[in-house]
């Protein structure tokens, strides 16, 4: 989903790029598509934001960082957590997959494909560090809410893979 | 005080003790997997317990927000989360039975999931936004924990003779609780009635069915016990739940009001 299609005021965006995800570092709040809104009004900005897994624990300091960074240019914020609706995959914006991938996280696959490589039985995830697909499973969780573990079984690297939520 | 104010006030307390009806599930089966924190089997295991056990707590943490909301009082999720007497717990006896072994700790999430799932995919409609809203979050987690444990019940179960006899024993200890699961408490009765509450008793035969299909699968042995035992959901625990909560509570009955 586009920012456009968004109620972020556009005037914010600059501050909203500083702040990232704790987890993964290389992507903003805009990239991971958590900013549902954002909007200032006599000025106090109000920022509606929605968690990627119910109990990630990153949204606590993702809007602590978020409060921070709006006092540094003077600016009083207030963080709304919202759930519905529901986080997805696809909110995550083409940029972010990139940086994701090169980060050394493959992105998520598109939901039929993702059954397939999560019941293990076929070889569709890309590895983000030779590109190729002959990886398999080595554990549907991993190191956050939002990843698995796979292993490259051409180049032996192990790799976190980003789960389609949707 | 009018009547219509106390009919209101009646109708928060019942809404209150239905999400905690349904969220000490979440606290309860957490706190029992977060036990394994570092002591899994091994580490792919041990990371998909904890893991498990985190979406439960963020579950648990948006029903107890709005929980505390409604509650009319001073209370905050923290309150209602460690400050309670054990009879005020309104959790199923499954989720707080002890993990055991591994094989009861893949029979008690598998014989919980299932019956989650289907709870969750009710309740997504509920005309409550805020119940629909965590349901519909909590819906693709509670799925994905499902996939865990059905996997794990199929592969002990039809695994070595050790695995499938180990997993065929937490079965049939842990089946006299799934009973409770589809038993209705007042608050259940009165929320359904108000249409925002789910009949859950409407589901329990095809939880026995699903249940079994997966069971056939694994080639393990249904089992025939008809005796069930409940009481958890009205409040009176099994003798593991006083320890359970010794461990949750401790931290804040002996430094109150602590945080970090």
């Amino acid at each position: 989903m586009l920012v456009e299609n968004l109620n972020i005021e556009t005037h914010l965006i600059p501050v909203l790029k500083t702040v990232s995800d704790p987890e993964i570092p290389v992507l903003s709040v805009l990239d991971l598509g958590v900013i549902r809104e954002a909007v200032e009004e006599n000025g106090i900005v109000h920022i509606k934001l929605t968690p990627t897994y119910s109990g990630c624990p990153a949204m606590d300091v993702i809007g602590d960082d978020l409060k921070k960074a709006f006092s540094e240019i003077g600016k009083k914020a207030e963080v709304e957590l919202i759930l519905s609706p529901a986080w997805s995959t696809d909110w995550i914006s083409e940029e972010g997959l990139q940086k994701m991938e090169k980060y050394g996280i493959a992105r998520p696959l598109s939901e039929s494909n993702d059954k397939d490589v999560l019941l293990g039985d076929k070889k569709l995830v890309k590895c983000p560090q030779c590109g190729s697909t002959n990886t398999h499973l080595v554990s549907q969780f991993g190191s956050t809410a939002c990843k698995a573990i796979f292993k490259c079984d051409d180049c032996q690297e192990p790799f976190d893979y980003f789960k389609c939520l949707k | 005080m009018n009547f219509n104010f106390i009919l209101k006030e009646m109708k928060n307390q019942q809404l209150y003790n239905y999400i905690l009806t349904i969220a000490d599930n979440s606290l309860i089966l957490a706190q029992r997997l977060g036990e394994l924190c570092g002591h899994g089997p091994n580490l792919e295991t041990d990371i998909a317990l904890t893991n498990i056990s985190l979406d439960l707590l963020g579950q648990t943490r948006s029903y107890y927000q709005y929980a505390a909301k409604i509650s009319g009082e001073n209370k905050t999720e923290d309150d209602i989360a460690f400050l309670r007497i054990e009879r005020e717990y309104k959790n199923c006896l499954l989720v707080e039975q002890p993990n055991t072994h591994f094989g009861y700790t893949i029979a008690r999430q598998f014989l919980f999931d299932v019956y989650h799932l289907m709870l969750m995919e009710k309740l997504q409609n509920s005309p409550d936004e805020t119940l629909a809203a965590i349901a519909k979050k909590g819906i693709k987690e509670v799925s994905y924990h499902k996939r865990f444990s059905s996997d794990w019940v199929k592969r002990l179960g039809d695994g070595t003779e050790e695995s499938k006899a180990k997993m065929q024993e937490a079965i049939d200890d842990l089946w006299r609780y799934t009973d409770e699961l589809f038993f209705m408490t007042e608050a259940e009765k009165e929320m359904t009635k108000e249409g925002i509450g789910i009949n859950i008793s409407a589901f329990k035969e095809k939880y026995y069915e699903e249940v079994s299909e997966i069971l056939k699968e694994a080639t393990l042995t249904i089992p025939e016990n008809k005796y069930f035992t409940k009481g958890g959901k009205e409040g009176v625990h099994s003798e593991h739940m006083g320890y359970l909560l010794a461990d949750l509570q401790y931290m804040q009955r002996t430094y109150p009001n602590m945080t970090w």
